[in-house]
C-alpha cells in the first residue's frame, strides 16, 4: 500500500475564535438597536433627550418632593400661598390621598358598617381567584357560586335590611365599591344578553332578526352618556306614577343594556367564523337549535372572540367612570368630589395627585385583565390558527 | 306539527310581537299619564322659545335671546369641531406610534410600547379631568401669561394665537387655492393615465406643491397685499385680540387624541403585520427601495386592514366627545342637559341625541365605507 504524504492535512483543531467585536456586547447591541441608521440615531438621540428631561421631572414630583404626611392642606402650599414648603415647589400630595382613602373606597358608607363591604370584597376574591387559575378543580361549582350565589349574598350584604343588618341606602355608597358593583352586574348581566342578541341578529325568523338588529346598531350609535341620561331622566317616565327606582339601579340597566349591544357584535364575529359544516355536523346528529348552539357553536364560537369580550369587559370597566356625569360618585366621581368641593384638601398640587391615583387603580385593573386575556388566548389556543 | 321547527318559529314571533306592543303600549300610557300630571307639552314647539343662557365658546352667532332650537344647533358645531379636530391629531400621532411600536429602534418601540399601554388602560374621563384641573388650571393667570413663540400666549384662560384679518380683496387667495387643489387633482389624473399608457412619470407631487403654494400666494400679490395678522395684546385683565382656545376645548381635545391615538396605533400596528412578509421580500427583489416599496407595497395592502376598524375608532372619537359635560364645554349633550332642565322635554330632548349621533355615526360610516371599497382588493 503506497504511503501518501498527508502533510497538507491538519491534524489538529484549528482553535475557535472569538466573534467580531462588533457583534457582540453591549456596543454591539447599542449600535445595532440604536444606532443602526443616522435617521435611527437622530430618534435615538432625542428619545434619550427627551427621556432625559422628563422622567427625572416626573420621580421628582411623584416621589422624592412629594409630601408624605400632613392633616390638611397647610402640608401641601407654598410659602406664598401660606404654607411651609419653599417657593416654586412641586409634588405630589399624598396625604391627601391617605386622608381621603376610606371615601375612595366606600364612599359615604357608614363607618361602622364598611366591614360588610370588606367581607363582599373578601368574598368576591375568594370565588374569583381560584376561577381564574386553570389548575384549580371545581371549576363548575365554583362558578354556580360566583355567578348564581355570590350576587344574592352581596346584594344582602351591601343593601342590608335584612338579619338584623342595616339598610344602607345607595346614595351612600361611592367609590372603588360602585365602579366594581357596576362593572360585575354589566358583566354579569351582558355576556347572556349579548349572547343572546347576537343569535337573535342571526335568525332565521325576520321579526326576531329586526328586532335585534334595531337594539343593536340604536344602542350603539349613540353615546353612553346618552344611554345613561336616557335611564336615568325616562325611566321615571315609563313606569307608573308612584313607582320609584334606585338611581343605581337605573344606572346600572343603563351600563347592562349598553354593553349588551357591544357584547352582542363581538359574539356576533366569533358566530360568523364558524364554518358551515359545523352547523351541518350539529344538524345531521339531530342536534336541536339550543343543543347545537350549546354543545356545538358558542363553546368555539366564544373561544375564538374572548380577546374581544375581555376587550369589552375593559372598556365597560372605564366606562364605568360616565356615571359620574349623571351625579353618582364611583372611584373617579369621589376623587373629583374631593377635589373640587373640599376645602380642607384644596391646593394646587391635590387635582394632579388625586387623578394620579385613581388612574393608577383603574391602570391595573384594566392591564391585569388585558394580561390575563392574551394569557387565557394562548391557553385555550388549539392551534387551529395559521 | 308543534315539532315543525317553522310553526314554532311563526308561534314564537307572534308572541314575542304582542309582547313587545303590550310593553310599548303600557310604555307610552304611562308616559302620557306622567306627562299629563307634570303639565308638559310634548312636541318640537318649544325649540322656538327663547332659551335664556350664555354659551362661552360658539362657532357661530349666539346670545341669550336666541332661541333654543340655535342653542342646539351651536352644541352640534361644537361636538362637530371637537370631533374633527381630534380625529386629525389622534391619526397623526396614532400612526407615528403604531408605526414606532415596529420600529427596529429598541427605545421607540418600547416608548410606543409604554405610550399605547399607559392611554388604552385608564378611562377617557379621567384623562379628561386631569387635564382640566390638574394641569390647564394651574396656568398662570393672564397677568402672568406663558409667551410662547409666533406671538401666541398660554394663560389659564386658554391659548391665544395670531389670527389671519382677511380684507378687501382677500377672495382672490382663496380662489387660487381652489383653483391649485382642482388642478393638482387634474394633473395627477392626467400622470396616472399618462404613465399607464406610455409609462413615463410625472413629477405630481412636486407640481402639486408649487401650484398649491405659488397659486395663493400669486393672490395674495396681485389684489395688493389684503392680509394683516392680528397679534393677541396683553392687557392688565385680559388679553384682547387674535384667537383664543378656550381651556374646556383644550383639555377635551388634547384627552381625546392621545386616548383613541393608543387605539389607533395598535390598529395600525396590526395592519402592517398583517401584510405577508413575502411581500417586501417581493419588493426588494423588484429592486425598490425601502421607502418606495413601503409606499407603494405594504402601505396600500395595510390600509385595506387598517380602514373598517379606524372607522369604529373615528366614531367612539365623537361619542366620547360627549364627555365634554363633565367640564362644560358646551356641546351638543351639555346644551341639550341645559335645555331638558329648563323646558322638562325629556323625549324631545333625548330623540334629538339620538337622531344627531345616529346621523353623525351614519354619514362617518357612509363615508369610511366609500372610503373602503376604494381602497378595498379589486378582483379583476
Amino acid at each position: 500500500m503506497q504511503e501518501h504524504d498527508m502533510s497538507w492535512v491538519r491534524t489538529e483543531m484549528a482553535l475557535a475564535q472569538a466573534a467580531p467585536r462588533s457583534q457582540v456586547g453591549f456596543g454591539a447591541w447599542v449600535r445595532k438597536n440604536l444606532f443602526s441608521t443616522p435617521f435611527d440615531a437622530a430618534l435615538s438621540l432625542l428619545a434619550i433627550l427627551a427621556l432625559a428631561w422628563s422622567v427625572p421631572h416626573i420621580l421628582n414630583w411623584l416621589f422624592l418632593d412629594a409630601v408624605w404626611t400632613g392633616a390638611d392642606r397647610t402640608a401641601c402650599l407654598t410659602t406664598e400661598q401660606g404654607g411651609q414648603l419653599p417657593a416654586g415647589w412641586s409634588g405630589a400630595c399624598w396625604p391627601f390621598v391617605s386622608g381621603r382613602f376610606g371615601q375612595f373606597m366606600f364612599g359615604r358608607y357608614p363607618l361602622e358598617e364598611r366591614w360588610r363591604v370588606v367581607l363582599t370584597g373578601i368574598l368576591f376574591i375568594a370565588l374569583l381567584a381560584p376561577l381564574l387559575i386553570p389548575k384549580v378543580p371545581y371549576k363548575g361549582l365554583n362558578a354556580i357560586l360566583f355567578f348564581g350565589v355570590f350576587p344574592f349574598v352581596a346584594f344582602f350584604l351591601l343593601v342590608g335590611g335584612v338579619f338584623g343588618l342595616r339598610y344602607v341606602e345607595t346614595p351612600l355608597w361611592g367609590g372603588l365599591m360602585v365602579t366594581l358593583v357596576i362593572s360585575y352586574v354589566g358583566i354579569v348581566v351582558s355576556l347572556p344578553l349579548g349572547i343572546l342578541l347576537a343569535m337573535g341578529r342571526r335568525s332565521k325568523m325576520p321579526i326576531v332578526k329586526l328586532l335585534s338588529v334595531i337594539f343593536i346598531e340604536a344602542v350603539r350609535g349613540v353615546p353612553l352618556v346618552t344611554v345613561l341620561f336616557m335611564a336615568s331622566f325616562m325611566l321615571p317616565l315609563f313606569v307608573p306614577p308612584g313607582m320609584t327606582f334606585d338611581k343605581l339601579l337605573r344606572a346600572l340597566i343603563g351600563v347592562a343594556l349598553f354593553a349588551s349591544a357591544y357584547m352582542a357584535e363581538v359574539v356576533r364575529g366569533g358566530l360568523q367564523a364558524i364554518p358551515k359544516g359545523q352547523y351541518e355536523g350539529a344538524d345531521s346528529l339531530g342536534l336541536g337549535y339550543w343543543q347545537k348552539m350549546g354543545f356545538i357553536i358558542m363553546p368555539q364560537a366564544l373561544k375564538l372572540v374572548i380577546p374581544g369580550i375581555v376587550n369589552t369587559f375593559i372598556g365597560m370597566f372605564k366606562d364605568t367612570t360616565l356615571v359620574l356625569i349623571i351625579s353618582m360618585f364611583d372611584l373617579l366621581g369621589v376623587v373629583k368630589q374631593n377635589i373640587s368641593g373640599d376645602p380642607t384638601w384644596a391646593t394646587p398640587q391635590t387635582a394632579k395627585t388625586g387623578y394620579v391615583f385613581a388612574a393608577a387603580i383603574f391602570w391595573v385593573f384594566c392591564f391585569g385583565m388585558s394580561r390575563y386575556s392574551q394569557y387565557m388566548e394562548r391557553r385555550l389556543d388549539t392551534g387551529h390558527k395559521r | 306539527m308543534i315539532y315543525d321547527p317553522r310553526v314554532r318559529g311563526i308561534v314564537f314571533q307572534i308572541v314575542l310581537v304582542a309582547l313587545l306592543v303590550a310593553g310599548i303600549w303600557w310604555v307610552v300610557d304611562n308616559t302620557i299619564e306622567n306627562l299629563r300630571r307634570s303639565n308638559i307639552t310634548t312636541g318640537f314647539a318649544f325649540l322656538r322659545g327663547r332659551a335664556g343662557f350664555d354659551i362661552s365658546d360658539r362657532l357661530i352667532e349666539y346670545s341669550s335671546d336666541s332661541s333654543y332650537g340655535r342653542a342646539l344647533i351651536v352644541g352640534v358645531l361644537n361636538t362637530a369641531a371637537v370631533a374633527a379636530a381630534g380625529i386629525v391629531t389622534a391619526t397623526i400621532l396614532g400612526f407615528l406610534v403604531g408605526v414606532g411600536r415596529l420600529s427596529n429602534n429598541w427605545l421607540i418601540r418600547k416608548l410606543a410600547t409604554a405610550y399605547v399601554e399607559l392611554f388604552r388602560n385608564i378611562p377617557p374621563l379621567l384623562v379628561i379631568l386631569f387635564w382640566y384641573q390638574g394641569v390647564l388650571a394651574l396656568l398662570p393667570s393672564v397677568r402672568d401669561s406663558v409667551s410662547l413663540p409666533l406671538g401666541s400666549y398660554l394663560n389659564n384662560r386658554g391659548f391665544y394665537f395670531p389670527r389671519f384679518v382677511w380684507e378687501q380683496g382677500a377672495w382672490l387667495i382663496l380662489a387660487g387655492l381652489v383653483t391649485a387643489v382642482a388642478l393638482s387633482w387634474y394633473v395627477a389624473r392626467r400622470a396616472r393615465m399618462r404613465q399607464m399608457a406610455t409609462g413615463k412619470q410625472f413629477p405630481v407631487l412636486l407640481t402639486s406643491i408649487a401650484l398649491i403654494v405659488g397659486l395663493p400666494l400669486l393672490g395674495f400679490l396681485i389684489s395688493g397685499l389684503p392680509v394683516s395678522i392680528d397679534f393677541p395684546q396683553k392687557g392688565t385683565f385680559n388679553l384682547t385680540g387674535g384667537m383664543n382656545v378656550k381651556p374646556e376645548f383644550l383639555s377635551l381635545y388634547l384627552a381625546l387624541s392621545f386616548y383613541t391615538a393608543a387605539f389607533i396605533a395598535e390598529i395600525v400596528r396590526a395592519g402592517i403585520m398583517g401584510v405577508p412578509r413575502g411581500q417586501t421580500e417581493a419588493y426588494s427583489a423588484l429592486g425598490l427601495r425601502s421607502n418606495l416599496g413601503l409606499r407603494l407595497v405594504v402601505i396600500p395592502q395595510a390600509m385595506r386592514i387598517i380602514i373598517p376598524p379606524l372607522t369604529s375608532q373615528y366614531l367612539n372619537l365623537t361619542k366620547n366627545s360627549s364627555l365634554a359635560v363633565a367640564i362644560g364645554y358646551p356641546d351638543l349633550y351639555a346644551i341639550g342637559g341645559t335645555i331638558l332642565n329648563q323646558t322638562g322635554q325629556a323625549i324631545e330632548v333625548v330623540v334629538i341625541f339620538m337622531v344627531v349621533y345616529l346621523s353623525i355615526s351614519i354619514i362617518t360610516s357612509i363615508l369610511m365605507n366609500w372610503f373602503n371599497t376604494k381602497m378595498a382588493l379589486k378582483e379583476r
